[in-house]
């Protein structure tokens, strides 16, 4: 299944473990995945690397998981508004659903995603995780 | 005569999960004596990887640590050596998936290393004498572990997770700690060992202690004493392999070190055994705390057996080093507590 | 303009249906549907087939040709798929074969094969119509993607726990009502609350089942339509699209492809929101039904949780809303969805609805939504031709 591809998460490194997007070239719009025609209408852009603070728009706890995401359930999902202006789609470590809040400050945390199986591939990514100043 | 070296430190960083057990609800859940065991290993509590934590997650957030206090652009970094014995994979590099996540490029050369609890220490000398050999200009050194020990066992009131990294350089005025001297002492000692394949390591008990672990710490100081001319009292900060709280201050005494020289260099008491991280997470924290022109002098020592240390003088950059990026007492203050069952849930998956 | 009309409906009994097949739910919702037109299979000029998982679930691609095969033809055929709005997509292009004069009459499926596969592998092969690089990576599920907006609309509109659960409570007792439905058990509020929680608000009871079902259309070009007895008239369909990733949206709390997508339906059906007498919406998930009710104009933007405590939205109350039970309780078989909504539509414009007949429906309007809002297609049918 295209779940267990190593093949199709490497394609992604960039993205995944970096927060590689890019800027329109002509209305500076930052755009996290890469864009390859600006809402402006310009294709000229040029990589721009995010910086990996922003704040929970919203979140969920799942706990009920897809195959592959069995031993890490539950886990914590949210949408972060990066102070870049980019929203993007994260989990959120170290965290249970009671510890968290809309609006709660959160960084990037470089984690392992899934493992798939005993012999396959493990796949990393960014996570975020309650940044020092959201913590009571 | 030992050779002096021309390089030094240029950036450090640390990183220990956020999870804690505390050794009283380890020691419950296996019917010990709590105040037996505390007594006999020094550890309040140690840290708990979350599931989603490796040595290679570790290294990275570590590293990203060391290179903002090094101030120079992962593309100048032309080799990584990431010592662990959790990598995760038996055949994948864990330096290249870390070089790949730090954003190195392509231009590095990578291993990964593996001596038991020294395997960060001893990708640290790798990386010194291709520094000092000219071969590269900046290589990041790692070590990085999320120790295994069997439930039961008494490793399992150590064995902790955590990492700290190094940028080695020798461009004088980004050096905030010279690396003086190295040197090591390896002998064939079955002390402590893990077969392919097998979860947990197996460890020969009372013997890891005087033939191994106190003989190699002790012998390789005091051979580096010799070859130097430097006396033990002579560093502000003594650093030893810190497999609990006990067998770091049995040895400095054997050396004669005070137990103000050991101020910031044991770190165990509340974090636990990181194995390849056990040692340099004690540099790391005297780097945090140490003012210009302070000598340390580092052991680590590794199952199987051996001990490589090095005596290391901060400059004057170490401040302004100090005041960037997170540090351990960081880490330290920001926790949160395990019972046993959620424990032994998290380090199910490690292997 | 010539209107299109709907000469025949069928649907296939919808739940866990582990006698039947892929082909077995495509054949009886067929036939179904040629019964009830009265017509012969072979004059049916085009097939659409709405359905997103078949190679996922049931190994199959190519529905095409195995909907024409049961029905022993070789007119043109096709598998449409835009993941749960499938259906109503499909039925979008039946609609503009018949204008584009290549077809006189287009037979339109909805199927879902959904329960040969575990639970596990269901959700997963459901990611598919989010965004699988990003969500899906994650590890979202639909599930968490719509607890997500329900989290971000309770934070906003200050919507309660409890409000939310009424449109499980409510769908769940129209669908005692239908036949065909996949649940036939009344709900409390408490039930929904206190049920297993599958991702952080949402609990099992605000999820809309993994279910099994087929239905069909039999469309007609005017002229033959107004010879049949009863046709229901297609007087406007609209579709809109969005980004596929729901972090990618301007809010979190509103779909605006509903909002586009009705405004083109009802300008095309030359009639106002409040003229509708029958709805059918797209309720995967509870807090999915409040946020199209408002996306639509039925209720006023935030208004939704007061209404359904005010029980409006009951199928004798004044804004009926999925009379049939909605995903929730007659079941979500994916690609069948978009279909059912407009059988339940003709049923109740025919008067044929039963129990939870609707009084003096002449007007009626589904909502259909692909993922968390990225395809979502609205259609307008009356009794008169308008």
């Amino acid at each position: 299944m295209h779940r267990q591809s190593p093949i199709l998460r490497w394609r992604r490194y960039p993205e995944r473990y970096r927060l590689e997007g890019n800027k329109c070239l002509e209305c500076s719009q930052i755009y996290f995945p890469k864009k390859e025609l600006c809402e402006c209408g310009c294709k000229s852009f040029v990589n721009y690397k995010l910086k990996g603070e922003g704040k929970i728009l919203t979140f969920t706890e799942i706990k009920s998981s897809p195959e592959e995401f069995s031993e890490m359930t539950p886990y914590c999902v949210g949408i972060i508004e990066l102070e870049d202006g980019p929203k993007i789609t994260a989990q959120i470590a170290d965290a249970d659903v009671t510890c968290l809040k809309v609006g709660d400050k959160v960084e990037s945390t470089f984690r392992k995603f899934t493992a798939v199986g005993d012999s396959g591939v493990i796949h990393y990514g960014l996570k975020f995780k309650k940044a020092k100043s959201s913590i009571n | 005569m030992i050779k002096k070296l021309n390089i030094g430190i240029t950036g450090f960083g640390c990183y220990i999960p956020r999870f804690r057990i505390r050794t009283d609800d380890i020691a419950v859940a296996n019917n010990q004596n709590v105040e037996l065991i505390k007594g006999a290993l020094l550890i309040n509590e140690k840290t708990v990887p979350n599931k989603d934590e490796d040595a290679i997650t570790i290294s990275v957030e570590a590293s990203k640590t060391a290179l903002l206090r090094a101030g120079v652009s992962p593309k100048m970094l032309t080799a990584i050596y990431m010592g662990s014995e959790s990598h995760p994979y038996a055949v994948k590099s864990s330096s290249a998936i870390i070089g790949e996540v730090l954003g190195v490029g392509e231009n590095f050369m990578a291993a990964d290393t593996e001596f038991a609890c020294k395997a960060g220490t001893a990708a640290l000398q790798m990386i010194s004498g291709m520094v000092e050999g000219e071969l590269i200009n900046y290589g990041l050194a790692i070590g990085a572990d999320t120790s295994q020990g069997s439930p039961g066992d008494a490793l399992e009131y150590s064995a902790a997770a955590g990492g700290a990294a190094l940028i080695i350089g020798k461009n004088k005025s980004e050096i905030c700690a010279n690396i003086l001297y190295t040197l090591s002492r390896t002998s064939d000692t079955p002390d402590f060992w893990r077969r392919n394949k097998q979860q947990y390591p197996s460890h020969m008990g009372r013997f890891t202690g005087e033939e191994a672990y106190f003989k190699h710490v002790i012998s390789t100081t005091e051979a580096m004493l010799n070859e130097t001319g430097f006396k033990i009292l002579d560093f502000d900060h003594v650093v030893l392999h810190q497999p609990n709280g006990k067998f770091p201050l049995k040895a400095a005494k054997a050396l004669g070190a005070s137990r103000e020289q050991l101020k910031y260099g044991i770190v165990v008491h509340d974090i636990g055994n990181t194995y390849s991280g056990s040692s340099l997470l004690g540099l790391v924290n005297v780097l945090e705390n140490a003012q210009p022109g302070q000598k340390i002098l580092l052991t680590s020592y590794g199952s199987g057996s051996g001990s490589d240390c090095f005596i290391i003088e901060t400059t004057e950059n170490i401040l302004e080093k100090q005041k960037i990026g997170k540090r351990l007492i960081n880490y330290l203050s920001d926790k949160q507590y395990v019972n046993y069952n959620q424990y032994r849930q998290m380090v199910k998956m490690i292997h | 303009m010539e209107k299109i009309g709907i000469i025949g409906v069928g649907a296939t009994k919808f739940g866990e249906l582990w006698k039947h097949g892929l082909r077995d739910l495509l054949a009886e919702s067929q036939l179904k549907a040629i019964e009830d037109a009265g017509i012969s299979e072979r004059q049916i000029d085009m097939i659409f087939t709405g359905n997103m998982c078949s190679s996922d679930f049931s190994g199959q691609s190519h529905l095409g040709s195995m909907a024409a095969e049961i029905l022993n033809v070789n007119v043109p055929s096709i598998k449409v798929e835009a993941a749960c709005a499938s259906g109503s997509v499909a039925l979008r292009q039946g609609l503009q074969a018949i204008k584009s004069g290549e077809a006189d009459i287009v037979l339109v499926n909805g199927v879902e094969k959904m329960t040969d596969v575990q639970t596990r592998q269901a959700t997963t092969g459901l990611m598919g119509a989010g965004d699988e690089e990003w969500e899906g990576f994650n590890g979202l599920t639909f599930c968490g993607l719509y607890a997500m907006i329900a989290r971000a609309y309770m934070h906003k509109y200050k919507l309660t726990r409890e409000q939310l659960a009424m449109v499980s409570v409510k769908n769940h007792k129209h669908a005692t009502l239908n036949p065909i439905a996949h649940f036939h058990n009344e709900i409390t509020v408490d039930q929904v609350l206190n049920s297993s929680i599958i991702a952080d608000p949402l609990t099992l009871l605000d999820c809309s089942p993994i279910t099994d079902g087929g239905a069909s259309l039999i469309l007609a070009k005017e002229e033959i339509a107004k010879k049949f007895e009863s046709p229901i008239w297609a007087l406007g369909s609209g579709q809109a699209n969005d980004t596929l990733s729901l972090h990618a949206r301007k809010s979190l709390t509103e779909i605006p492809a509903t909002t586009h997508a009705a405004q083109r339906a009802l300008m095309q059906a030359k009639i106002g929101i409040d003229k509708i007498d029958v709805t059918e919406v797209h309720d995967c998930f509870s807090i999915a039904e409040v946020m199209a009710i408002e996306d639509l104009g039925l209720v006023p933007r935030g208004d939704a949780g007061k209404i359904m405590e005010e029980g409006l939205t009951y199928f004798d109350g004044k804004i009926p809303v999925n009379s049939c039970g909605g995903l929730k309780a007659c079941g979500h078989p994916i690609g069948a969805t978009g279909i059912k909504q407009v059988w339940e539509i003709v049923k109740q414009l025919r008067g044929e609805a039963g129990k939870r007949q609707i009084h003096n429906a002449n007007i009626g309007l589904t909502h259909n939504v692909g993922g968390t809002g990225s395809t979502v297609v609205v259609n307008v049918f009356g009794r008169e031709r308008g």
